[in-house]
């Protein structure tokens, strides 16, 4: 499919090349600092108390007898933490969800905390803290939340969304609806309908590194924060906000961070830390527990989505809907509507309707998981057009394209695509290799696309020119996956000069100006975006020092190759000033050489992808081996490809750990089994093939290399890729994730009884 | 509460601390020590991220205690490059980008270390379930494998170079 390079066909030097990233000799030498790896003189160690129970009332705390253990030095409770909110919900949601006001709304709700002078005097006093509970009725499961008779998770909750507004409280926090159309009449010209229902679980990011922070607050109100997260400005804001300190006196440094995938966007325990120490007038460190990360940090939402897609015998899809009824946690969360905006993104429908429900129940507040609600919808979404591409009587690959949205299409979440890379992935996918490859018995192949908005936003760089002609590239988007090596190829693109002599840093909230969280995709994006531009600001003040040496004009002075060349004929004689002799001669020039920028980084492309799967499912033991695993996604530009491919690698073994084994399971008690990574089982290097990948280049017209954002959208396809390949392995239709053994099994013994009783 | 005397070695130095008796050798590693390169990834041994070798077996160090040092010798991630030269697997990690976000490559690179002592020439099975102990929650595990391929590759090289030096 034909696709619109015109307006970039630009010829770069060092981007899209491959050089060695800036902090890879820190990480493997074991010399990079993470969220747990400082310390500050006479810290202690903060710990906190979680409720057991998935809903109960605080009748009271008592801290006596913890705060007279010789060596605790503070303990918190609600108490401490005053609600200054002045009247915003949403922030006085992120203060509850830090520590439970009252009444604990999940098993692992904080409700109280300690420092103490080290870990073993801090187990002792949170042994020591009495909480008198009265034990309420729960729900966990979103089907069960939404029934009139569920138990109210948050009374203040009013379903918005609906009208006349309601006057009674209900777990349904908003109904959105989205798409364009008559899907009744869409239907009526159907000559094919395929109706079913799916569930997926509930999964975490999993990130290999708890949450960590190191909080100091003084008594004059100044304080400073290290921590791991993915947007340290939203979380000194958010703190100080909290806690009521001046932005301005509270310092946050992001540390090296240990795996995010969303789940460190929000604040969890930052601000507990922070009262903690306030209280104490000491630093101290919190790290959390896995079991802690399992059962108090935002996990994704467990869904349940009704589909119902109609096409005519020529393969044109004529009406789709679909229901999606989203968990969020113990806190209202926009997670359905997501799912609802992003279910029909791939295709270009004339009547579509989704509807997307965020449901509260008793679980920790769920936060992003990489294109957080879009893998959910596509599971359920793309596991229909299978089965309808089997009632018209087409191949899978060649129903979607036939069906593919392309440059033009009114999106079913409103806006209408500029050039989109759908249709190519596509294509790709069907003339890939892997397409052709034989099975074997009990194997299937399966493939499914998925789509991401992706996401720009406020974003300040600055770019500092040394005597010596290196340059300090100064972001404020956390470097989760390798950006610090694509900015500064963007760096050294722009001023013409070689990769190594650019240093990337990562500042801190007193240093820089105000960037967005390190989400959407964003980082490489809008922080590279930005980059440009001060590049392009040094440029001139460089082209200005050298127009004041030459005694000529600036616009007789051009910047090549990483120097200034004077323009025509008659300044032929003048020779060229590169940037080492422009700097060296900067003191006696006017000063500091630098490039800033600040930018919304309007314009995010969206993202497209389709993946191709081959499973072997043992039909005894319901086991299921991916065999062979292919990603195609549109990049839009690959500034540094490995860290391209290793963005779909990751999301895709992500997609299929969720498809095969990851869950929370919940006891009828409202209580977390199994929160630790032996029994929540993520995918390990013995479980998985190599991962191949294919980048396409679709510029985003947006960015001035075309660069979409790559981090998300390999996360989307795979329940689905995967889901398709165990159906077509066991012959059966699976439409539960994750298709653990126990699932497979059962499904596979109802199709042989269906078959014998029918 | 009295602490327990260890005498140990560290990556080959000689090392005396006391601890309490119920701490781990990765507490022990970090907070007394300030080695942090080992890392607490979920302290029931599960993930990997803590892995160290001592007297050359690979243990996880969450479910070591400190006091089980004694007289031992113990290899952490700081002890795998020789000055300033980087070991093959480290400069291999790099070079194939088997990173992102890094927590877990300390781990990885002793676990795979350890697997090279023992076999410097393991098939992509071998080196697959060598470190299935070892969770990556970035990579998908591709470019790992491919890089601990190649630095096996390197190191039978060197390995090749000592021996023919040493006739």
């Amino acid at each position: 499919m034909a696709h619109d390079t015109s307006f970039t066909n630009q010829e770069f030097k060092v981007i899209g090349t491959r050089p060695p990233r800036p902090d890879g000799v820190d990480k493997v030498t074991g010399r990079a600092a993470y969220g747990a790896d400082t310390f500050a003189p006479g810290q202690l160690v903060g710990l906190i108390l979680r409720s057991p129970h998935a809903h109960a009332q605080i009748r009271k705390i008592d801290t006596s007898r913890a705060e007279k253990l010789k060596g605790v030095k503070a303990v918190i409770t609600s108490d401490d933490l005053p609600d200054l909110t002045n009247g915003d919900r949403a922030m006085l949601d992120i203060l509850e969800n830090c520590m439970a006001r009252g009444r604990a709304l999940y098993d692992g709700h904080a409700v109280a905390a300690v420092a103490a002078i080290d870990a073993e005097t801090a187990r002792k006093a949170l042994k020591l803290i009495k909480v008198d509970y009265k034990r309420l009725p729960h729900v966990t499961d979103v089907d069960e939340a939404v029934k009139p008779d569920a138990p109210i998770v948050q009374p203040y909750v009013r379903t918005a969304g609906v009208q006349p507004p309601p006057t009674k409280a209900s777990n349904i926090s908003q109904i959105s609806e989205f798409g364009h159309g008559d899907v009744e009449a869409g239907f009526a010209q159907a000559d094919f309908i395929v109706e079913e229902s799916y569930k997926t679980e509930q999964t975490h990011q999993g990130y290999i590194e708890p949450h960590a922070c190191l909080a100091s607050v003084g008594p004059d109100g100044q304080g400073e924060l290290w921590v791991t997260t993915q947007g340290h400005f939203t979380f000194r804001n958010q703190c100080a906000a909290l806690l009521g300190m001046d932005v301005a006196k509270l310092k946050v440094t992001a540390s090296e961070i240990g795996g995010g995938f969303g789940g460190k966007t929000h604040v969890w325990m930052e601000p507990v830390a922070l009262a903690l120490s306030r209280k104490a007038n000491r630093p101290v460190k919190v790290v959390m527990s896995r079991d802690e990360v399992f059962r108090a940090t935002g996990p994704t939402s467990s869904t349940s989505v009704d589909v119902k897609i109609g096409a005519k015998k020529n393969g044109r899809i004529t009406a789709a809907t679909a229901t999606l009824r989203y968990q969020t946690g113990a806190f209202p969360g926009i997670w359905g509507m997501l799912g609802a905006m992003t279910a029909y993104a791939c295709y270009d429908l004339k009547n579509v309707k989704t509807v997307g429900y965020n449901v509260l129940v008793n679980r920790p507040k769920v936060a992003a998981y990489r294109a957080p609600s879009a893998p959910m919808a596509a599971f359920a979404v793309e596991s229909t057009i299978d089965l309808l591409a089997a009632k018209v009587g087409m191949e899978p690959v060649d129903f979607r394209i036939k069906n593919a949205a392309k440059k033009g299409t009114k999106a079913s979440y409103g806006p209408t695509y500029g050039p989109i890379g759908i249709g190519p992935t596509l294509e790709a996918v069907k003339n890939h290799p892997h397409m052709r490859a034989r099975l074997g018995k009990n194997q299937g192949r399966g493939m499914a696309c998925g789509f991401w908005f992706n996401f720009g936003g406020q974003t300040c760089t600055d770019l500092n020119i040394g005597v010596d002609g290196t340059v300090n590239l100064t972001v404020g988007t956390v470097d989760v996956g390798g950006s610090r090596a694509s900015l500064s190829l963007i760096a050294a693109e722009e001023l013409g000069i070689p990769y190594e002599r650019i240093k990337c840093n990562v500042a801190d909230t007193s240093s820089l100006g105000h960037n967005d969280t390190t989400e959407g995709s964003r980082g490489t994006f809008s922080s590279g975006m930005a980059t440009i531009f001060a590049a392009r600001d040094a440029i001139e003040v460089l082209r200005e020092r050298a127009a004041q040496t030459w005694e000529i004009d600036v616009k007789d002075v051009k910047w090549e190759g990483g120097r200034a060349v004077p323009k025509g004929v008659r300044h032929s004689n003048l020779g060229t000033l590169t940037l080492e002799e422009l700097a060296a001669a900067s003191p006696n020039t006017g000063g500091p050489i630098a490039g800033h920028n600040e930018v919304v980084a309007d314009g995010a492309g969206v993202s497209f992808a389709s993946h191709i799967c081959d499973v072997e499912v043992d039909p005894e033991t319901g086991a299921t081996k991916v065999l062979r695993y292919t990603v195609v996604q549109d990049a839009g530009k690959a500034i540094h490809p490995d860290y391209v491919e290793g963005q779909l690698q990751g999301g895709a073994a992500q997609g299929i750990g969720w498809a095969l084994n990851e869950e929370y399971i919940y006891g009828k008690d409202g209580r977390l089994q199994n929160p630790g990574f032996l029994d929540y089982r993520i995918p390990v290097c013995s479980d998985l093939p190599f991962i191949d990948t294919e980048i396409l280049e679709i510029p985003n017209p947006n960015h001035p290399y075309g660069v979409r954002g790559v981090g998300e959208t390999s996360i989307v396809p795979p329940l689905a890729a995967v889901g398709n390949a165990v159906s077509n392995a066991a012959n059966v239709r699976l439409t539960h994730v994750p298709m653990s053994p126990p699932r497979i099994l059962k499904a596979i013994k109802n199709r042989r009884s269906n078959a014998t009783t029918g | 509460m009295s602490g327990i005397h260890v005498s140990t070695t560290i990556n080959g130095d000689p090392v005396e601390f006391v601890c309490q008796p119920g701490e781990t050798l990765l507490d022990v590693l970090r907070d007394r020590l300030r080695l942090t390169g080992s890392k607490d990834g979920c302290g029931t041994g599960d993930c990997g991220a803590c892995s160290v070798t001592v007297d050359g077996r690979l243990v996880c160090s969450c479910l070591v205690l400190g006091a089980e040092a004694e007289g031992r010798e113990v290899t952490t991630i700081e002890g795998l490059a020789d000055g300033e030269n980087l070991h093959p697997l480290q400069s291999k990690f790099i070079e194939h980008a088997a990173l992102q976000c890094g927590i877990c490559t300390p781990g990885f690179l002793v676990a795979a270390k350890a697997l090279l002592d023992r076999n410097s020439n393991p098939t992509e099975e071998e080196i697959r379930f060598a470190l299935a102990g070892n969770l990556c929650r970035c990579t998908g595990y591709d470019k790992i494998v491919r890089a601990v391929s190649a630095a096996a590759t390197e190191v039978r090289k060197q390995e090749g170079r000592k021996q023919r030096r040493s006739f």
